[in-house]
């Protein structure tokens, strides 16, 4: 049901094992992740109403990697409409503002907030205000104006508003927020589908995919996914490395620069 | 050809960044800067994080000094007594600036003054060489040397004199000691070789020969960016080994060129040339400071989003629970 690679088992020492070990952290996740996801399948009584899944639950992020594509597909049991929200890992976010002083813009006000997705997207197969009361949609997150983002400290509402809209902003300009790039199609009466994309500078982690089957302006079915975002190969190798051994690190690239440096040095010698 | 940087943890054009390091690789080779106060603006313009930009580029100028160092070695265009007493200082600079570094950080303005130093510094330095070098080219060829006219000051009264042979100078070991001592405060605090400062320092308050000038700043660069690229990779994380790779390989290309064509270039020449481009970064980082930005909010991510050993659960995070 998923495209794990088998090769990651661990062959070597250092930061091999590092990248092994890390790989069968995330497996662990991911075990939990489906776990969980299953278990939601199954708790509601009787035949469950929506059942969705993805094309993979790994995104690796190798040397060559400029984004991915997963498809989402499902079917429904009953007439209705079908939103998919992705939300990335959350982290803290501040937000700053400049200000003009003495003719130099300087930031000057700033506000944090906490447990920000890191990356959010929602994908639907029709607007969703014509569908559902506003009270539902900021249950769910559904759409970025309903997005649950907390200032740290109590702050005016105005002042609150105007950090929010510009942290959305900024995450829209980044293209780590958006809204409907590939709406959910229906073929037929039952099943549907979508395409999930993450561009390159998507944040690795642990991703979890809800999809919402709506009707009567309610939710009447939900299932939620797990995906992992995660870097392999060199790339992650070399994560680890800087992560884990970090003046280690340093030293190796220092090394390596001296010797690329010397070795152009001689090949240009007699040129 | 697109590549992931792991660090810097997005995809760019590796042949975008291969003609980035031959172009800077050039000018290093070319004046005997390190080309860094070039290199930063230009990363951060590609989409790199300023953090990675620095701590990076810090590691790509060892390489591309050593490479540098080696063709004015052959030369002989290196006085390493000199540049040994300029390391003394560069070190005290280099563990200095980290501090004041990190105390700026913590105050929340490091942006802005790592803006107004860069200003401050390019354009004041950048200036002086400009008026001087082009009043050189007016006069012409008539006196281009002005070695017998440095007269005797309270800079030459200063004890710890030391003879250095190769620069044919007579003067007091802190004169490049304190020279070393800024040029390894400015690694730290702008993440730049300092050679731009190094070189009208050595020139002008050394009164070195302009020939030995780009050899023995680079013989000292090596030294204090290796220092700074480890105390980033160790503090803050943000050398990417990949960018840095990319960028040498393109750099140590274009400094084999820049040190060719450096020998058919006057010194007064050179330096006008570089003074242009010093101005003209400075110029540039002025009117950025003064135009409004485009948003005047801005977004920074503080505390990693992605540390699985720590916080395996994204809890409060996920979504409501379904409802029937």
């Amino acid at each position: 049901m998923t495209t794990i690679p088998r090769s990651a088992t661990p062959k070597g020492n250092g930061c091999q094992a590092i990248a092994a070990n890390r790989f069968r952290r995330r497996l662990r996740d991911l075990a939990i992740g489906i776990g969980v996801s299953i278990a939601f399948v199954a708790g509601p009584a009787g035949a469950q109403a929506l059942v969705a899944d993805l094309s993979s639950h790994l995104i690796a992020i190798t040397t060559g990697f400029t984004g991915a594509q997963v498809v989402l597909f499902g079917t429904v049991e009953r007439q209705g409409d079908v939103a998919v929200v992705v939300e990335g890992p959350p982290h803290d976010v501040v937000v700053r503002r400049k200000d003009r002083m003495a003719g130099v813009w300087i930031n000057s006000l700033a506000l944090a907030f906490d447990q920000v997705p890191s990356f959010y997207s929602l994908a639907t197969s029709r607007p969703l205000d014509l569908l559902v009361e506003p009270a539902v949609l900021t249950r769910h997150a559904l759409d970025l104006d309903h997005l649950r983002l907390v200032p740290r400290t109590p702050v005016s509402p105005e002042k609150a508003a105007a950090f929010r809209a510009a942290l959305i902003r900024n995450k829209q300009a980044a293209g780590l927020y958006s809204v409907a790039p590939n709406p959910v199609i229906f073929l037929g009466q039952r099943l549907f589908r979508t395409s999930l994309f993450f561009p390159a500078n998507v944040p690795t982690g642990n991703y979890m995919i809800s999809v919402y089957l709506l009707n009567d302006g309610n939710v009447v079915s939900a299932q939620t996914t797990p995906l992992v975002i995660s870097k392999v190969g060199f790339s992650a190798d070399i994560f680890d490395f800087a992560e884990h051994e970090s003046i280690l690190y340093g030293v190796a690239s220092v090394i390596v620069a001296v010797a690329l440096g010397w070795l152009a040095g001689v090949i240009f010698r007699k040129v | 050809m697109q590549v992931y940087l792991p660090i810097a943890e997005m995809s760019v054009n590796a042949l975008v960044i291969l003609g980035l390091g031959a172009l800077i690789g050039f000018l290093s080779g070319l004046f005997g800067v390190g080309g860094g106060f070039l290199m930063t603006p230009l990363l951060i313009f590609i989409g790199v994080p300023p953090a990675v930009a620095v701590g990076t580029q810090a590691n790509q100028l060892v390489g591309a000094s050593v490479s540098g160092v080696m063709a004015h070695w052959r030369r002989h265009n290196v006085d390493i007594e000199l540049g040994l007493v300029m390391l003394g200082g560069g070190g005290v600079g280099t563990a200095l600036g980290v501090w004041a570094f990190s105390v700026l950080t913590r105050l929340g303005h490091i942006d802005l003054v790592i803006s107004l130093t860069y200003v401050l510094f390019l354009g004041g330095i950048g200036g002086l060489m400009l008026v001087e070098s082009l009043g050189a080219l007016i006069r012409g060829r008539r006196a281009p040397i002005r070695r017998k006219l440095h007269q005797h000051n309270w800079l030459h009264g200063l004890p710890f004199k030391m003879r250095f042979h190769r620069s044919k100078l007579y003067i007091s070991a802190l004169l490049p000691a304190a020279i070393g001592f800024v040029g390894g405060f400015l690694v730290a605090i702008m993440g730049i070789g300092g050679g731009f400062l190094l070189v009208p320092a050595m020139i002008y308050l050394l009164g070195m020969p302009t020939g030995l000038v780009a050899g023995t700043s680079l013989f000292q660069i090596i030294f204090t960016t290796a220092t700074a690229t480890i105390l980033q990779a160790a503090t803050n994380q943000t050398v990417d080994l990949m960018l840095a790779l990319l960028l040498l390989v393109g750099g140590a290309i274009g400094a084999q060129v820049g040190t060719r064509v450096s020998g058919s270039l006057r010194g007064e020449q050179s330096r006008a040339l570089l003074a242009v481009i010093v101005v003209g970064v400075a110029i540039k980082l002025a009117i950025d400071l003064f135009t409004p930005p485009v948003d005047a909010y801005s977004s920074t991510t503080i505390g990693t989003p992605d540390h699985p050993d720590t916080d395996p659960t994204p809890a409060g995070a996920t979504p409501a629970p379904p409802s029937r």
